[in-house]
């Protein structure tokens, strides 16, 4: 198996900032970020993860809205069609394809992915459509699954797609067809490689539901809602940017890089402030404002060195 | 084509009408109860900010639809229309004032912008300030005060659907059907108004005797 390193992980990541502020003065400033690191406790269900320092100290969206309100345009455009109108999708047996410039192209089933090593991460998700939500994921880095291909030296883009079936996806038959199928997406590599890209199978302790990706999704949390592909089949190594779905269908719109960032706006709406989903009503939330990188800057910002983020939205 | 509708005893008009107003209004006093009450299920703030939108395009096009109602199939329903066009002006400012309030927060200078930067907002802002001088003369004394003006100033209510159906089509990550069928019937009821008098006139040549009767 790869080696995986986890990466430095700032202590306001893990707590929010007056809880870890209060408590530290509480503790006295040696023992405080040592302690709170070990809080994670594993969700009692069927799907056994580790957790791992990887969390969010914001409250955890409720798990009936992250199950209800979604964006899976292969089972309709209303938030709740994926939940409505995915009933008959049949996630096992699955398998990805992993292939292009890597030396050991590979086809994994649904077990050898099940059977890495699983971590219970928090993450924040924050939606081009200007909302968010705090999930706790389950999942293994997606450098894990690469390593085991051996990329080649020449790769530097990583190309998903979704898997295509009209029968048990109603948005992919009919008359109106929403977008071009099948949804693609695409990373770099130094991107794909990154700690926080995760390969998810679960959330809230349980295999992932059919609408929120099932059984394998990508999700990149400093990056719009977008790019984390779902139902994946197809991962290919590449040399060349490859397509991605929304910038196709309205590329002013969406860019390749897509990175959380509270200083472009969509060309319909602003992208500084956003509404926490599950807050309740009307009055119960408030709007929080958006940060840059989804607020993974200490970790990702690097990533994107010298690089015209406006440009490159 | 004349339908056999049994016709409303006259006593009952105006109570219809109020009736109307009322019915009118439970989708939005519905949606708000569930929506102060933490009932709408996902994003509370933007369900309601569109369900108010869409019942505002929805009243905008059955305002409309009341001539070619009377003109094919000789039913009038002319006493509703009034109602119909001030309900469109209630649900825009409702929408309009859930935009301000609870979706922006009364952050003006973001407002500001949103109007003047982002077409789709612009076109429902122009909307909604043509709306303004239509809801203000809705009533007796103006159509009498304005005399011809009148039914001239109230051709905007077509310029101001057609923008609503606009507004709704641009606001929307994918055009889809739903935005397809608001911008069909928009258009249909645009070429009616062109073709109406020519149908009408025809009509009277043809002399059907039923018609000055029909109700
Ligand atoms: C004639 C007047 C108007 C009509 C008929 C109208 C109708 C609509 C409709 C049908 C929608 C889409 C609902 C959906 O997606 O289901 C919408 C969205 C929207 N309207 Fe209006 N509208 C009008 C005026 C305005 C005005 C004056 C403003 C603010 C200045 C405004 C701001 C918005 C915004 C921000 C959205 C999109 C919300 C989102 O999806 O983020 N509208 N409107």
């Amino acid at each position: 198996m790869a080696a995986y390193h986890p990466p430095k992980i700032a202590s306001h990541e893990i707590t929010p900032e007056s809880l870890f502020m209060s408590r530290r003065a509480f503790m006295g400033a040696a023992a405080g970020s040592l302690l709170l690191t070990s809080s994670a406790g594993a969700i009692a269900a069927d799907l056994k993860a580790s957790p791992s320092p990887f969390k969010v100290g914001e409250p955890l969206t409720p798990e009936k809205d992250v199950t209800n309100y979604n964006n899976f345009y292969e089972f309709g455009m209303g938030k709740g069609d994926p939940a409505a109108n995915s009933g008959d999708f049949k996630p096992s047996p699955w398998t990805i394809k992993v292939d292009g410039m890597v030396a050991k192209p590979k086809e994994f089933g649904l077990d050898e992915l099940m059977a890495m090593p699983l971590e219970e991460r928090t993450y924040r998700m924050r939606c081009v459509e200007a909302w968010s939500m705090v999930i706790p994921w389950i999942g293994f880095p997606l450098a894990g699954l690469l390593d085991k291909v051996e990329p080649l030296g020449s790769a530097k883009y990583v190309a998903f797609e979704t898997v295509v079936r009209p029968e048990q996806m109603p948005g992919q038959s009919g008359y109106f067809q929403p977008l071009a199928w099948p949804y693609v997406e695409g990373l770099r590599l130094d991107e794909a490689r990154h700690p926080l890209t995760i390969l998810s199978v679960g959330l809230y302790g349980k295999t992932l539901p059919n609408q929120n990706g099932a059984p394998v999704r990508l999700v990149v949390p400093w990056k719009y809602g977008f790019k984390g592909i779902k139902s994946i089949v197809k991962i290919t190594l590449t040399e060349k940017e490859p397509p991605t779905t929304w910038n196709r269908s309205a590329p002013n719109e969406y860019g390749f890089y897509a990175n959380v960032n509270p200083a472009v706006d969509h060309p319909r709406w602003s992208q500084a402030t956003e509404n926490r989903i599950g807050e309740g009503g009307f009055f119960g939330g408030s709007r929080r404002n958006t940060l840059p990188f989804n607020g993974y800057a200490e970790e990702v910002a690097g990533l994107y060195a010298g690089m015209d983020l406006v440009k490159n939205f | 084509m004349m339908i056999a509708l049994p016709s409303l005893p006259r006593k009952y008009h105006s109570a219809s009408v109020w009736a109307l107003y009322i019915v009118g209004f439970i989708p939005a006093v519905s949606a708000f109860y569930l929506g102060a009450t933490g009932q709408l299920p996902g994003n509370a703030i933007k369900e309601f900010e569109h369900l108010l939108g869409i019942w505002a395009l929805r009243f905008l096009i059955a305002t409309l639809c009341i001539t070619p109602i009377r003109d094919l199939f000789g039913i009038n329903w002319m006493r509703y229309r009034r109602a119909l066009g001030l309900l469109a002006f209630w649900y825009v400012v409702m929408h309009f004032s859930t935009y301000m309030i609870l979706d922006k927060y009364l952050d003006f200078a973001s407002i500001i912008a949103d109007i003047a930067k982002r077409p789709f907002i612009t076109i429902g802002m122009a909307g909604f300030v043509m709306l303004v001088p239509l809801a203000l003369t809705s009533n007796n004394w103006s159509i009498r005060r304005l005399g011809p003006r009148w039914n001239r100033l109230h051709k905007l209510v077509y310029v101001i659907a057609a923008a609503g159906a606009l507004h709704f089509t641009m606001s929307v990550k994918v055009v889809g059907p739903e935005q397809m069928i608001y911008i069909a019937l928009v258009a249909a009821l645009l070429v009616w108004r062109l073709l109406r008098s020519r149908y009408n006139q025809w009509r009277r040549e043809r002399a059907r005797p039923s018609y000055g009767a029909a109700q």
